[in-house]
């Protein structure tokens, strides 16, 4: 089956603003469906609250558009219970940082196979514009009355802490890499982040798509802006975690702690760690129910005439007297 | 007249073994036939408070505690102040002799409130403040004393079986102190023996060990005691008769009907359902490949919610199991399952609240919140059990009821019933039916729509990975394909679908199935949940009083079944409300639906489950005309 880029998108309008930095991700996703050929009943978009959780209803593949903040649970539940769907659940910086920050870093110690996508703007945009847990402590973008006040956390850090084991950053108008990003995350076996830097044109006016294109740096001899977004993979960075030792993973994971903290002048994007050797969670529950993925819980025939079929006489036996 | 009527009571610190001594003992009466119902109390604490488990011992079926204790076993001196008060004249206590001397100053784990209460019982009485006060005020009414040494009996046991180990093994108290009781109480030695057996059956060494010294302090008793003056004996056995603690009823009842997802969030007195289902992942399927549970423990009850709602949406019957904080945290993911009409049970364990309440102790204080937890309008379906044996049919019913309706359906269970170990008639998978209503195995042409108009206003469900069932949802009001839209035309009809599913189930649900009528009487008890054992034994009682009193059990409390209540209410001159909260919550719910008020209320609120007795007492009153309006329960430590 060829799939055609067109068959993933639905006609709902995009009431996004203009220039928006989700644009380039919903594309970026509806490109890598297309061209990893995944079936569309077999895709599942799940979507916090806010601007980005409207992204389920631009892709036409099964769209879950949840509570704020629970994006995770929701997508999770949906994997484990039919292993087949390829699962990729989007939400905001708030979303997925802020109200959901204990999802964040329980879903990172399951390890559940699917790709968890945040669009990192540093605001509340659908809520006018307040500090999100991204924006670093002391700017004030414009509709703020006063400095941010709190610490950012770091997104890349925090998965990395958490236990994800294929952590990168993407960048809303590289859709491109954006796209080459999400096809490495679904394929990898494991939980996967995209932390996507997608300028909020609206309300964030300090992080813009000028500001990362180092609009404001100008290089004197060139005339040139230098950018602050490059790529990791132009510097010879690997990545991967080669052999099953704990050295060599501290110093994988090391390096991304390292590379995570570079932020003003030098942002980096793509992979940051990969890790293919820890267990996913339905590798780990394959090998306690030694048939759960071949015939996993959406699966299993429960009743024939209506009446139930599952013998639990052995369970009953035990508490007879 | 039933012949055999005891109660047996064991106590000491958490962790100390009380509840093994107290399932060994209610498995050897139950191996003798004998019907047995027991409850455990217990402090929110690991090891060191006081805890104790009451067993209920009788020749035919009881369902309740009664308020006072025939037989009192402690090895503890916390266990004797505690509840020496409450053995009947005609009972013993099976004491610790080391125990006499102790003051109950020197005890850190009883209350002010209790030292304060008892300080006065025992000066009135004349009475030191101690152990040996205590029991002499007992002998004097004509308590029958039993003291042992522990301690002896190990070193004797150690002695004859040439294992010096046993010397310190205090550890096995709880097993010498059962087999003392079982040898007073005159029940032969074999079902003791098989229910250490049982008991211990994943540690052969120490089934072995155990047996041994069960043995020895049977013999013990037998020979240094003579019989008490209430003996037991073995009856015919009844078939098919399985001893139960009330979450396994819900457990298994989810295994059957074929619920394959569950998580839960670690709570008491609701995770003891889940941890049973993990440790049962794995079973047999007729004509099929072994089936299994997945059991995922998630890092808070939102996420527990969360997780069944994605499991649910890939048409595999999901459901969740909490407590009241639990069960708080869920109450917007419940609305959202309500809008996007997704079948998920929530199994309720309640206890007392507000807040983390009395953690460990029961309560029925949910009621209203289940029927109203989370924003805006929406359809559910609020069921409760009143026993163990309900637990299991009414699970495989709850199911039924969410994927028929497509909405989420709230269980009631408590903590009553969750930790009560009773003789129960084998529970019967063949009497649950599984109907999966409208839920699609199969799509042929493109063009499917989620919440396309039906006449029943229940549209075909797919499910994700479905091959032309792609739907949307959210939790924005929606479309009939599940996109977001805020169309007034639209908000009509969403809102009147979901609605009308509560008039559809009040239709359609068998009138059996949402209302237990026990007849009928001009005075007519109304209550819902686990009442229902302390009632029933209470109506048998003031029947053989001479009194007559009916007795409807609510079991469908939202929708609430007006009509029929109403209908079965109408040669009732006085209707009395039975509810363990402060409130009377079904009450509430009476005095809104009815067209006639609650006449009185009895109602405990202590954490203690109601006795037949207190029951009996209040329910009394209010025939002879002596009660007031409200009257508020309170037997129990």
């Amino acid at each position: 089956m060829v799939s055609n880029l067109a068959d993933y998108k639905t006609e709902v309008h995009n009431d996004w603003c203009p220039g928006c930095g989700d644009f380039g991700i919903v594309s970026a996703i509806q490109m890598a469906l297309a061209e990893m050929e995944i079936p569309r009943h077999k895709a599942a978009v799940f979507s916090g609250v806010g601007c980005s959780g409207k992204t389920s209803h631009y892709l036409n593949v099964y769209g879950v558009h949840t509570l704020h903040g629970r994006v995770l649970p929701f997508a999770q539940g949906a994997k484990l219970a039919n292993p087949e769907m390829t699962i990729v659940a989007v939400g905001g910086d708030g979303d997925g940082l802020g109200i959901g920050a204990g999802h964040f870093v329980a879903a990172g110690r399951r390890n559940v196979d699917m790709t968890y996508l945040i669009f990192n703007n540093g605001v509340y945009g659908l809520t006018k514009g307040q500090a999100s847990p991204t924006l670093k402590l002391g700017l004030k973008t414009k509709s703020l009355p006063e400095p941010n006040v709190n610490q950012s956390v770091n997104p890349i850090a925090l998965a990395i802490a958490s236990g994800f084991t294929f952590v990168a950053r993407g960048y809303a108008y590289d859709v491109r890499q954006l796209k080459d990003l999400i096809i490495a995350a679904v394929k990898h076996r494991g939980l996967s982040f995209l932390d996507v830097l997608q300028p909020c044109p609206t309300y964030n006016d300090i992080n813009t798509r000028d500001w990362f294109s180092g609009m404001d740096n100008i290089d004197e001899m060139t005339n040139k802006p230098r950018p602050r977004i490059y790529k990791l993979e132009d510097t010879g960075y690997d990545p991967l975690v080669h052999i099953d030792s704990p050295d060599e993973e501290n110093e994988k994971l090391t390096q991304a702690l390292i590379k995570s903290n570079e932020w003003d002048s030098k942002i980096p994007t793509g992979v940051f760690y990969k890790n293919d050797l820890s267990a996913s969670y339905d590798e780990r529950m394959a090998a306690r129910i030694p048939n759960y993925l071949e015939n996993p819980p959406a699966y299993q025939e429960i009743s024939s005439g209506g009446k139930s079929i599952t013998d639990i006489s052995k369970m009953l036996d035990a508490l007879e007297v | 007249m039933s012949s055999i009527d005891l109660t047996w009571v064991i106590g000491g610190p958490q962790g100390g073994g009380v509840e093994t001594a107290a399932n060994i003992f209610a498995g050897a009466c139950a191996g003798c036939g004998l019907k047995v119902f027991g409850k455990r109390e217990y402090y929110s604490n690991i090891k060191g408070e006081h805890s104790y488990f009451g067993v209920r011992v009788s020749d035919k079926i009881v369902r309740s505690n009664v308020s006072g204790i025939t037989m009192l076993v402690g090895f503890d001196a916390e266990t004797i102040f505690r509840h020496a008060e409450d053995v009947f004249n005609d009972g013993a206590i099976v004491y610790e002799t080391d125990l006499s001397a102790v003051k109950l100053e020197e005890v850190p784990t009883i209350d002010v409130q209790f030292k304060e209460r008892l300080k006065k019982h025992l000066v009135s009485k004349n009475k030191p403040l101690t152990i040996q006060g205590l029991l002499d005020e007992a002998r004097e009414r004509g308590v029958v004393l039993y003291p042992v040494s522990f301690k002896e009996i190990l070193a004797n046991l150690a002695e004859e079986t040439k294992n010096p180990k046993l010397r310190g093994m205090f550890r096995m108290q709880n097993v010498l102190a059962v087999s003392i009781s079982i040898g007073l109480l005159g029940l032969p030695p074999d079902t003791l023996l098989k229910s250490v057996g049982t008991i211990f059956s994943r540690k052969a060494e120490i089934a072995e060990m155990n047996k041994t010294a069960a043995n020895y302090a049977y013999n013990f008793s037998t020979v240094k005691y003579s019989k008490f003056r209430y003996q037991l004996h073995a009856i015919p056995k009844d078939e098919h008769v399985i001893l139960a603690q009330g979450f396994q009823s819900t457990s298994l009842g989810k295994i059957a009907c074929g619920c394959r997802f569950q998580s839960y969030y670690p709570i008491t007195p609701a995770s003891d359902e889940s941890v049973f289902l993990e440790s049962n992942e794995i079973f047999e399927v007729e004509n099929n490949r072994p089936g299994s549970t997945l059991v995922v423990q998630t890092e808070d009850e939102i996420s527990a919610i969360g997780m069944i709602i994605g499991a649910a949406l890939t048409g595999t019957r999901s459901s969740t199991s909490t407590s009241g904080p639990g069960f708080s945290l869920m109450a917007e993911a419940l609305g959202w399952a309500g809008i996007n009409e997704v079948p998920i049970v929530v199994t309720l364990y309640q206890r007392s609240g507000p807040s983390t309440g009395l953690p460990t102790r029961h309560g029925q204080d949910d009621l209203q919140f289940a029927i109203h937890a989370g924003h805006g309008d929406f359809p559910r379906i609020v069921y409760a059990s009143g026993d163990t044996e309900e637990g299991f049919y009414d699970t495989a019913k709850c199911f039924n009821f969410a994927d028929i309706y497509q909405l989420p359906v709230i269980h009631m269970m408590d903590k009553f019933i969750a930790s009560t170990v009773s003789t129960v008639k084998r529970f019967d998978p063949t009497r649950i039916t599984i109907s999966r209503g409208k839920l699609l195995e199969k799509i042929d042409e493109p063009g499917y729509q989620r919440f396309t108009p039906s006449p029943d206003g229940i549209s075909p469900r797919s499910r994700l990975g479905l091959e032309n069932g792609i739907f949307w949802n959210t939790g924005d009001e929606s479309d009939q394909s599940g996109h977001i839209s805020e169309d007034p035309e639209n908000r009509i009809y969403k809102m009147d679908k979901r609605a009308g599913k509560m008039e559809l189930a009040l239709e359609q649900i068998p009138k059996e199935d949402q209302v237990t009528n026990y007849g009928v009487s001009d005075f007519c008890i109304l209550s819902w949940g686990s009442t229902k054992g302390p009632i029933l034994d209470a109506i048998e009682m003031l029947n053989k009083a001479g009194y007559k009193v009916g007795f409807i059990q609510i079991k469908m409390l939202h929708p609430f079944p007006a009509q029929h209540v109403q209908s079965l209410l109408s040669g009732v001159k006085k209707i009395i409300d039975i509810e363990a909260n402060q409130s009377g919550q079904m009450g509430s719910l009476l005095n809104e639906y009815l067209d006639r008020k609650v006449d009185y209320y009895i109602l405990k609120y202590t954490g203690r489950p109601m006795t037949c007795n207190e029951l009996f007492d209040s329910i009394k009153k209010i025939i002879d005309n002596k009660a007031e309006k409200k009257q508020v329960l309170t037997y129990g430590v």
